[in-house]
């Protein structure tokens, strides 16, 4: 959601994706050759770009099982249903080096739940999410006294997934008591064709919505390895 | 993409092997030989003799897996819906092979077969055999027909367990692996139905002890363990779908113990229809392997089973099948992520129980063949 999804062709003959505005940025922060999960992989598009385009080591949960068939004839071999809110057990402690939760986090039963197992299995976590404080968002609330519809949150009120939107500033007070360490905030304005632009100004006010990267925050010691 | 069709007109082949002295060890610690398994392949196999994919039927399967023996014949192999041009398996593209297990009773080795030592039926003084020894003798034929390398092993149910056993045993040897509603070891409630099937069999007084070749047979016996497993193949739901409390052929109850429910009319012709084809020592042996099969305890654990392999897995399981239920699946697709499997993990929405397996075809078809198609390109 939040504007039209980008068709990207990975290969001059090969497969072409549907990428969401700001899986571009998410893919620059990735490096070659890196194993990564994406959450809430949805039909794959992400992971099957990761994959052409970053030789990465792909895998995926989903809920939806006409996802996975998707995923399937996309041929991803790494792909499972699984409901995320039940967390992330299978999976050993730092043993991925990006976990994504790309635009899922506010459909979450259970968020904190979630965001610690990904801190745990993942080196380093990539969130993004619309922000609630956008001006668009306050300006339904505040002067036309709605539930806010925007390009990011087009449901009905009753008829919506999204059970917990936040915002920027919240988001970064949960990550401190998530005991998760903000190691990159993108506040990002997506325009009407698609495209994310990076906000620095009042980003809490201007950015509809933001990539955070994040790491569990534990103790180092002076050569830089976790303690404990 | 082309409408599916049928293989048409098959053979059943017939390869014998482990001649004494070179009989087959089993785990018992017992020696089978000669062994001869019948056996269909549909398709060509490709000159590099790698798109060969091979086909584990369960507990009342045969080798026929599809197409047709005769002309005008009714009823297909029992995955007809699966196996041909442009299904699920291509056979434009693969070359499917289906053998029937040792200790079956449909051209192959079995209780039922003539023991040359003695010039009569095996009957119970045929060994036990285990999953183990059905994948060992499995193996020999591969071998036999060439190739070294499947590029994918398919089953449901106790065809899911050989794949399981496949991967664990000959890991090289297995490109791509679809275990299909199955478990690496039974409940206690499934062995417990198992167990009610073969009492059944046992109880009934033409099984005399499993000689009863050449005599009447335990039909009623055999009748009644198929009635059981009918209703673990279903859910609750669709067993209401399909009967709800409808009466058969009547308006009224008869207050008699003649079939008054529709239910009870379907399971009746479920049992006899059965007893026609199938061998009543068989299920014995066959209900007795599933029992014993416990991936975990041979190897150690799950983990152990599955560590290092490069096998590619697709695990499916059915979202109302109460016999392996989805937990089961999930424990293979967990030990397989521990040591950093590669596997793909699908639950089937369905109503049809553990039956989905032969009727949720459409859904089934498109995850085979986007896998195999993917699978057969990787490395």
């Amino acid at each position: 959601m939040g504007g039209p999804l980008q068709e990207l062709r990975l290969a001059p003959d090969g497969p072409v994706v549907r990428l969401a505005p700001e899986h571009k940025l998410i893919m620059d922060l990735i490096e070659d050759g890196s194993r990564v999960m994406d959450l809430g992989c949805g039909e794959g598009d992400l992971l099957l770009a990761l994959k052409v385009l970053k030789k990465v080591r792909a895998e995926g949960i989903e809920l939806s099982g006409a996802c996975i068939q998707a995923c399937v004839a996309k041929g991803l071999f790494n792909v499972h249903h699984g409901d995320l809110d039940e967390g992330l057990a299978d999976y050993p402690d730092k043993s991925v080096d990006y976990v994504i939760l790309s635009n899922t986090l506010q459909v979450l039963h259970r968020p904190m739940l979630l965001l610690r197992e990904m801190a745990r299995v993942g080196k380093k976590c990539i969130v993004s999410f619309p922000n609630f404080a956008y001006w668009r968002v306050r300006w339904w609330l505040s002067a036309k006294g709605r539930m806010p519809k925007t390009d990011r949150l087009p449901y009905e009120w009753y008829e919506t997934f999204n059970i917990h939107l936040t915002t920027i500033a919240d988001f970064r007070d949960f990550c401190r008591v998530a005991e998760m360490r903000v190691l990159q905030e993108i506040p990002l304005r997506t325009s009407g064709s698609g495209q994310c632009a990076s906000v620095k100004l009042l980003p809490n006010l201007r950015a509809d919505a933001a990539i955070f990267v994040v790491e569990e925050a534990r103790a180092k010691d002076p050569a830089g390895r976790p303690l404990g | 993409m082309k409408k599916p069709g049928s293989v048409g007109i098959v053979e059943t082949k017939y390869f014998t092997f482990a001649q004494p002295p070179n009989e087959l060890e089993l785990e018992c610690g017992r020696k089978l030989g000669p062994i001869t398994l019948a056996y269909e392949t549909y398709g060509t196999l490709s000159p590099a003799r790698d798109n060969a994919i091979l086909v584990l039927h369960a507990l009342s399967g045969d080798a026929h897996a599809a197409g047709y023996h005769k002309p005008g014949e009714k009823n297909p192999g029992w995955w007809d819906i699966m196996i041909g041009p442009g299904k699920g398996m291509d056979t434009g593209k693969y070359f499917v092979i289906c053998s029937n297990f040792i200790s079956g009773c449909q051209g192959s080795t079995g209780p039922s077969s003539i023991d040359p030592a003695t010039g009569r039926p095996f009957g119970i003084t045929f060994p036990m055999v285990t999953v183990r020894d059905i994948v060992n003798a499995e193996r020999v034929l591969i071998d036999h027909l060439g190739i070294e390398r499947l590029l994918c092993v398919i089953g449901g149910s106790l065809g899911g367990m050989q794949v399981l056993e496949w991967v664990a045993r000959y890991p090289q040897r297995v490109r791509l692996a679809i275990p299909i509603a199955t478990t690496s070891k039974l409940s206690a409630q499934a062995i417990a139905l198992d167990e009610v099937g073969r009492q059944a069999i046992m109880a009934d007084p033409n099984w005399r002890g499993g000689d009863f070749y050449g005599k009447a047979g335990p039909r009623r016996g055999l009748g009644i363990a198929r009635m059981i497993g009918h209703i673990t193949y279903l859910s609750e739901r669709s067993m209401h779908q399909k009967f709800g409390r409808r009466l058969q052929d009547k308006t009224a109850y008869g207050y008699d113990f003649a079939t008054d429910f529709q239910v009870e009319s379907y399971l009746q012709y479920k049992g006899d229809h059965f007893v026609d084809r199938f061998d009543a020592n068989s299920y014995l042996y066959i209900t007795k392997a599933m029992d014993y099969f416990d991936l975990a305890q041979a190897y150690g654990s799950l983990e152990q089973a599955f560590a290092g392999v490069k096998t590619k897995f697709l695990v499916i399981s059915f979202s109302s099948d109460w016999l392996f239920p989805s937990y089961q699946s999930k424990e293979i697709v967990s030990a397989l992520r521990k040591v950093n499997g590669q596997v793909i993990y699908t639950e089937i929405q369905t109503d049809y129980g553990h039956d989905a397996f032969l009727l949720e075809s459409e859904q089934l078809a498109r995850l085979i063949s986007n896998f195999l198609g993917h699978g057969a390109n990787s490395l």
